[in-house]
């Protein structure tokens, strides 16, 4: 267990004024480094998950119920805790936007902590820089471009040095330039920082590139494993209202023609090498 | 009745320091009953040409004929009207613009304006709020109960109800999930099929390449190319050159190619990348 | 496309930009009081010069000073001309029922409408070189006493910096709810007045139902970043006081003190 950065167990939720649980007995591990990604279509319960696990949403009440994160058990009185260890990527950037300006949004977490001025304006500086946002310090929200707001938001959260950043459907209004840059700023910084990611989205192209693929259904964990496992089985992704990444399309749809391609085939380049082989050996 | 643009310019905030040339000389003819991507960067005017198609925006220089009539920088409301009737428009995240009680008098509400009958609207709108995929109980429940990808039905049977000849999308399948998305984009391929024309705003390369016959391709306000999706994709140079991402079969492809494979044409789709390779394979093997 | 630029705020680098928004508040508080210490010729010539080199100081063209007298010119005239009628005293140049023209009732006229240009003229130097969130910081430094009597001035001025900064994307959305409607076959222009403020509804759902929607994923997202309310805060922008808030300061004290000698008592 030390491992795992996550831990939940039996973990349920039901919105007020609804009958069936938005989230229903889930349970799940996320490995301490790891890219995790949770995927499922709209509505599937996703982005409660991610409420849930910083104490936005309180569980459904069951004595059985544990959400663990960095060894502290989550209730009312370690959720602030908690919250230092955990920052959030919205989806949309316009809406997360607190500050007057990109270097006052980042700050905006570093004053609620009550950090003194002084510390604030070179982790601001830092963090700006980390993120490429430098040249855009003192711009209003109004003047920046989807992605570069995310930016900002993924710079606000570093400033308070977490752990686990949890990607909520962060780059599903970007277009696909933008949506591209973002994912590698958060590798980048995954790497830089030491931080695990918790991705929740329906793009499966990104998922296809996790260590790890939960995949949620109307509020149930349909199945979790690495990619290849995930992916071999077509009819669990489309039962969950997705598709599959055109690769492993293309690897299933040659295997069903009757070619061999070997399972463990799980990205795009491997698929072309070894069909370079195959092309030479014939 | 084609759509014809022909030297249309079109400046936002003239004599102000703000300034700025949206569309420059955009000339082109749409034939009737095809499916037309429009894409380009993002303030690559993409927009702006876009509600120019029903006058939401009248081109400063130029004119446009679309729809039987013509629309130059002095067409009277009362015309627009008419061609708005005939060009719907779903705008991006449309479902920010539903307000009715009921999901029934929102999607009433094109054909009301309209000139429809009360009831001919009600008609129209149960049958639409069908065709989108929505179950019936849905009709009497107030928008805002609904979840974001039932709002975007909602309000893209909004402009369906009134049936215009030209449908225009902007991004219509953004932020939905992927089994959303390839139900709405079937909704709009079985609407070309039913003859009207369809035109699409799009980022996603995939979907032009799957449903689009027709493209144009804009950047900084200018028309760098009006071809079919096989054609333009075809050109990867040309494609490289001016950053437009390429459809994910022909991107594997691509890298196929530079690995000794061989295409009779460059595949568009998983089924044609798929029958291209297993044929490169069975050559080779001779089986 | 939609750039729109909030409180007339024109970016520039003169000496007015320099100088912090509490003192330029507090001048231009201080000017709309002492303006009423002008009651003669003399006094008003003082008053308007020293207005005047404000407006020149900021190095902006004198158009835009103009573009925020014009909306309120008919104001001006036709409190100047109830002023001109309505006046009596002095010598009497013309009369006719109850209205007259004579001599105080010109000068009050005239003075009236420059001690409304003046106002203006200051107000608008303050708006155009500072911008709202400068006002906003500005502002919240001087109902600090406030906090005291149990007001949350902080939060009211973090809600006021957040409203400033949401105006503009309201502003963007309300133009596009407004297109998506009238594509849609909505008519805003035509018809009686019942017609017309019905016609409004279809913009303004949207628009307030888009700003709930705003309002709580900014709740959300203030809370996952550890806002909690009514907790103590450390701040990142601070104002500074330079010399140019003392030349600031200075110029309006000796313009005090001037219109105090020049004055008829």
């Amino acid at each position: 267990m030390k491992d795992n950065i996550v831990t939940v167990q039996h973990l349920s939720f039901t919105y007020k004024d609804t009958k069936h649980p938005a989230v229903n007995d889930v349970s799940f591990n996320i490995p301490k480094g790891s890219w995790t990604t949770l995927v499922g279509h709209n509505g599937s319960g996703k982005s409660t998950i991610a409420r849930l696990l910083d104490g936005i949403l309180l569980p459904d009440e069951n004595s059985e119920t544990l959400i663990q994160i960095d060894g502290i058990t989550l209730n009312e009185k370690t959720m602030w805790d908690i919250r230092d260890k955990v920052g959030i990527v919205f989806q949309n950037p316009d809406n997360q936007f607190v500050g007057a300006t990109v270097e006052d949004d980042v700050a905006f977490g570093l004053e609620n902590r009550q950090v003194p001025r002084l510390k604030m304006q070179t982790i601001v500086h830092d963090v700006i820089n980390q993120v490429g946002m430098l040249k855009f310090q003192k711009s209003e929200p109004q003047y920046l471009s989807g992605g570069q707001k995310q930016r900002v938001a993924i710079a606000g959260i570093l400033a308070i040095g977490p752990k686990l950043i949890i990607l909520d459907e962060s780059t599903s209004m970007l277009d696909p330039a933008g949506k591209d840059k973002i994912l590698a700023l958060i590798r980048k910084v995954q790497k830089e920082n030491g931080l695990t990611i918790f991705s929740i989205t329906h793009d499966i192209n990104e998922a296809s590139q996790a260590d790890q693929i939960l995949v949620l259904n109307q509020g149930t964990l349909l199945a979790s494993g690495s990619p290849i496992e995930i992916f071999k089985d077509e009819s669990l992704i489309k039962s969950a209202g997705l598709e599959l990444p055109l690769f492993y399309k293309v690897k299933n749809k040659l295997i069903k023609r009757g070619i061999t391609v070997p399972q463990e085939i799980d990205n795009e380049k491997k698929l072309v090498n070894y069909l370079c082989q195959l092309n030479l050996k014939m | 009745m084609s759509i014809k643009f022909k030297n249309v310019d079109y400046v936002y905030a003239p004599g102000t320091p703000f300034q700025t040339q949206g569309l420059s000389n955009i000339s082109f003819e749409i034939k009737d009953g095809s499916f037309v991507a429009i894409a380009g960067h993002t303030g690559s005017g993409k927009s702006t040409l876009m509600q120019h198609f029903d006058g939401l925006l009248l081109p400063s220089k130029g004119s446009i004929t679309i729809a039987n009539q013509t629309i130059t920088v002095d067409t009277p409301n009362k015309v627009l009207k008419e061609i708005r009737k005939k060009v719907g428009l779903v705008f991006q995240f449309p479902e920010n613009q539903l307000f009715e009680e009921t999901v029934l008098k929102d999607v009433m509400f094109g054909p009301l304006n309209f000139g429809f009958s009360e009831e001919k609207a009600k008609e129209q709108a149960i049958r639409w709020i069908e065709k989108v995929g929505l179950p019936a109980e849905t009709m009497s429940k107030s928008p805002f109960e609904l979840s974001g990808g039932q709002m975007r039905r909602v309000a893209i049977a909004g402009v369906m109800a009134y049936e215009p000849d030209i449908l225009c999308l902007d991004e219509p399948a953004a932020g939905l999930d992927p089994e959303g998305q390839k139900q709405i984009f079937d909704i709009f391929k079985n609407y070309q099929k039913l003859g009207h024309t369809v035109i699409l705003i799009s980022h996603n390369m995939d979907d032009i390449s799957k449903y689009a016959d027709d493209m144009l391709v804009l950047e900084q306000g200018h028309m760098i190319k009006h071809a079919s999706p096989k054609e333009v994709f075809s050109d990867a140079d040309w494609v490289k050159k001016h950053y437009l991402d390429e459809p994910a079969p022909s991107k594997l492809a691509r890298s196929l190619q530079k690995v000794g494979f061989h295409f009779s044409s460059m595949p568009l789709t998983v089924e044609s990348l798929v029958e291209e390779i297993s044929k490169e394979l069975r050559a080779k093997g001779g089986n | 496309m939609s750039k729109i630029i909030i409180g007339r705020y024109i970016p520039g680098d003169s000496i007015i930009y320099k100088m912090d928004p509490r003192g330029k508040i507090i001048a231009t508080f201080l000017f709309i009081v002492i303006i009423f210490l002008a009651n003669n010729w003399l006094s008003y010539l003082f008053l308007s010069v020293f207005t005047l080199l404000a407006v020149w100081a900021t190095k902006l063209k004198p158009k835009v000073f103009w573009d925020g007298v014009k909306p309120l010119i008919w104001l001006i005239l036709f409190t100047s001309v109830l002023q001109l009628f309505f006046t009596t005293g002095g010598k009497i140049y013309w009369h006719w029922g109850i209205l007259n023209i004579s001599e105080y009732g010109i000068q009050n006229s005239i003075f009236i409408f420059i001690r409304f240009v003046m106002i203006i003229l200051i107000s608008t130097v303050l708006t155009l070189t500072t911008t709202s969130l400068e006002i906003a910081d500005g502002m919240e430094w001087i109902l600090k006493p406030l906090g005291y009597l149990k007001v949350p001035v902080a939060q009211i001025a973090l809600v006021m910096s957040i409203a400033l900064r949401f105006v503009p994307i309201l502003l963007d959305q309300a133009v596009r709810i407004m297109n998506a409607q009238r594509a849609r076959g909505a008519d805003f222009n035509s018809g009686g007045l019942i017609k017309r403020i019905h016609s409004i509804i279809p913009i303004l759902i949207p628009l307030f139902i888009g700003s709930l929607t705003i309002a709580i994923d900014l709740a959300t997202a203030m809370e996952a970043r550890g806002y909690r309310e009514g907790a103590k805060r450390t701040r990142y922008r601070v104002l500074k006081w330079s010399k140019y808030d003392w030349i600031n300061l200075g110029y309006f004290t000796l313009l005090t003190l001037i219109l105090l000698l020049t004055r008829t008592y």
